[in-house]
């Protein structure tokens, strides 16, 4: 179901790609400025957001002095590693996951099959939504803030290893929404799919302490919930309880993208076209 | 009259069209809610008994009341309709007919609740049920009532609060991201995401006199029994005063809108 180019060689493959990312990048540059207003406004929204997160994080910290073992800093941290995990998610994947139902209803999934690139790739990769990186950008700003309110020098091991690991985040992010959209193959309609993505991902932000027993395995075991964010800011603020919680982090990164995957193919094969 | 009962009665049976994505609405919604539980049954585990006068029932309570609130009297899909109706030119029939587009919608409005408290009732119930140990019962039958009663206002006043912002669709293309801004100034000034008394004092008073408190923070705080005598009437005389100051905005925007509004076609 998923044409493929037989002939060409993996170096040549891999540049036909780039390639045709390239030229998506350009087409996203271009619909961003022809909105600008809109690109600005968005810009605010995502912002005042953001900073709704962290004004709750500051309040609560008015009446107590840690949750668990996470001081107030510490959570800052993680409420801007889970924002800069979950806008880079945004900028490069999110609007296609979204998207995807309405294709599948449509009929606009016919002419994405017809095309001799990989479907998955052209399903998620269509739209570059050039506002998530600014977005990520605030978060990353929000980490070092507090990373020097932390007195924290973090190694240069750490801090690849911290971006290796929201590499491995976003792949999980990725995974579980393409996942939910997939399913709109069967359901009438996937509505208000990216409201319930951000209320699975709020989670995030919480510290892992908070959670106990069939909830604290539910959101790290099946939903890595408390892993995403964590671990990562764990890793910088060398705050890990055992090494073993990284490969945790790993381990469901490589999980999560197997089952939607399997959930893509088993649906693609279902897929009857809605049109003509 | 019996108009605006055919309006509802015809309403409730396009929304139930809505009723599954409703029903995942609630159940998803239940999530950070779930969340802030947590946090907070964390944050009294290691702290004296109260927080700003909130012992752990009350303040998870708090939240319980809010999700009930909330799911009885915020706005779901109104002002995306009304946005489209403007666009599209809907609207131009009201233009000629003998009724009232925001009454047309408010009986929408609430048709759209009754149906979405149908379908919530099972992920909420369940829910509060599972939680019951941290749901305390209304300090006494007359706040159970008077708490009822401003339920009513604070559905209206959230109503006209986005019909307010749905008017915005005469001026500007997109609406959705003035949505989200509405969304963001009730999840904090409404006391959606805490009570609004563990602020600071001064900070908590300067909220109570924007219209968003009379969302979800007072009809709460009077079912807990927090504000009784003087300062509930006060709280009620602002809470109408709201309903009555942003319905009269609504007329005057949406005369506003008219007069530099074209439809195209029939």
């Amino acid at each position: 179901m998923t044409p493929q180019p037989s002939t060409t060689s993996e170096p040549l493959r891999l540049r036909r790609y780039a390639g045709l990312y390239g030229s998506l990048w350009r087409t996203a540059v271009v619909r961003e400025m022809s909105f600008q207003a809109n690109f600005i406004l968005w810009l605010f929204v995502e912002l005042l957001w953001f900073a709704l997160q962290l004004g709750f994080n500051a309040v609560i910290y008015q009446h107590t002095d840690s949750i668990g073992d996470w001081t107030k800093w510490q959570v800052v941290m993680l409420i801007g590693a889970s924002h800069f995990i979950q806008q880079l998610f945004q900028a490069l994947l999110l609007t296609n996951c979204a998207q995807l139902s309405d294709l599948v209803h449509t009929g606009r999934m016919d002419f994405l099959l017809l095309f001799p690139v990989n479907t998955r790739f052209l399903v998620s990769a269509r739209f570059v939504d050039l506002g998530g990186f600014i977005g990520a950008a605030s978060g990353l700003a929000v980490m070092i803030y507090a990373a020097a309110q932390l007195h924290l020098t973090p190694t240069v091991a750490q801090i690849a290893g911290f971006g290796l690991l929201c590499l491995v985040s976003v792949l999980i992010h990725y995974s579980l929404m393409f996942l939910m959209a997939t399913i709109s193959f069967w359901t009438v309609r996937a509505q208000g799919l990216v409201m319930a993505y951000y209320n699975l991902f709020s989670i995030a932000r919480i510290p892992d302490v908070a959670f106990r027993g069939a909830t604290r395995v539910l959101f790290t075991l099946v939903i890595p919930m408390l892993l995403v964010a964590s671990v990562p800011v764990k890793v910088l603020g060398a705050k890990l309880a055992s090494p073993a919680e990284i490969f945790l982090l790993l381990a469901m990164g490589g999980a999560c993208f197997l089952v939607s995957s399997l959930v893509w193919h088993v649906a693609l094969r279902r897929y009857a076209s809605a049109s003509s | 009259m019996k108009t605006y009962g055919h309006i509802i009665t015809m309403g409730i049976q396009n929304t139930l069209v809505y009723r599954v994505n409703f029903f995942c609405r609630a159940f998803f919604n239940l999530i950070p809610l779930f969340a802030t539980m947590a946090l907070w049954r964390a944050i009294y585990a290691g702290k004296p008994a109260e927080v700003a006068g909130y012992t752990l029932a009350q303040m998870l309570s708090y939240y319980l009341l809010v999700t009930i609130v909330e799911a009885s009297t915020s706005v779901t899909e109104d002002d995306w309709q009304i946005a489209a109706d403007i666009k599209d030119g809907a609207i131009g029939q009201f233009l000629i007919r003998p009724m009232d587009y925001l009454h047309y919608r408010l009986c929408l409005f609430f048709s759209g609740r009754a149906v979405y408290v149908l379908a919530a009732l099972v992920p909420v119930g369940v829910f509060v049920l599972w939680q019951r140990e941290f749901l305390v019962p209304p300090v006494n039958a007359t706040a159970l009532v008077v708490f009822l009663i401003s339920l009513v206002f604070s559905a209206v006043l959230q109503f006209f609060l986005s019909y307010l912002i749905a008017m915005l669709a005469f001026w500007v293309l997109e609406i959705s991201s003035f949505t989200f801004i509405l969304l963001a100034c009730e999840r904090l000034a409404s006391g959606q995401m805490f009570p609004l008394d563990i602020l600071p004092h001064w900070l908590a008073q300067a909220m109570m006199w924007t219209p968003f408190p009379y969302g979800t923070f007072f009809p709460v705080s009077i079912y807990l029994g927090k504000v009784t005598g003087v300062a509930l009437a006060q709280g009620f005389l602002l809470q109408s005063f709201w309903v009555v100051a942003l319905y009269a905005a609504a007329r005057l925007v949406w005369q506003r809108g008219l007069r530099s509004y074209t439809v195209v076609g029939g």
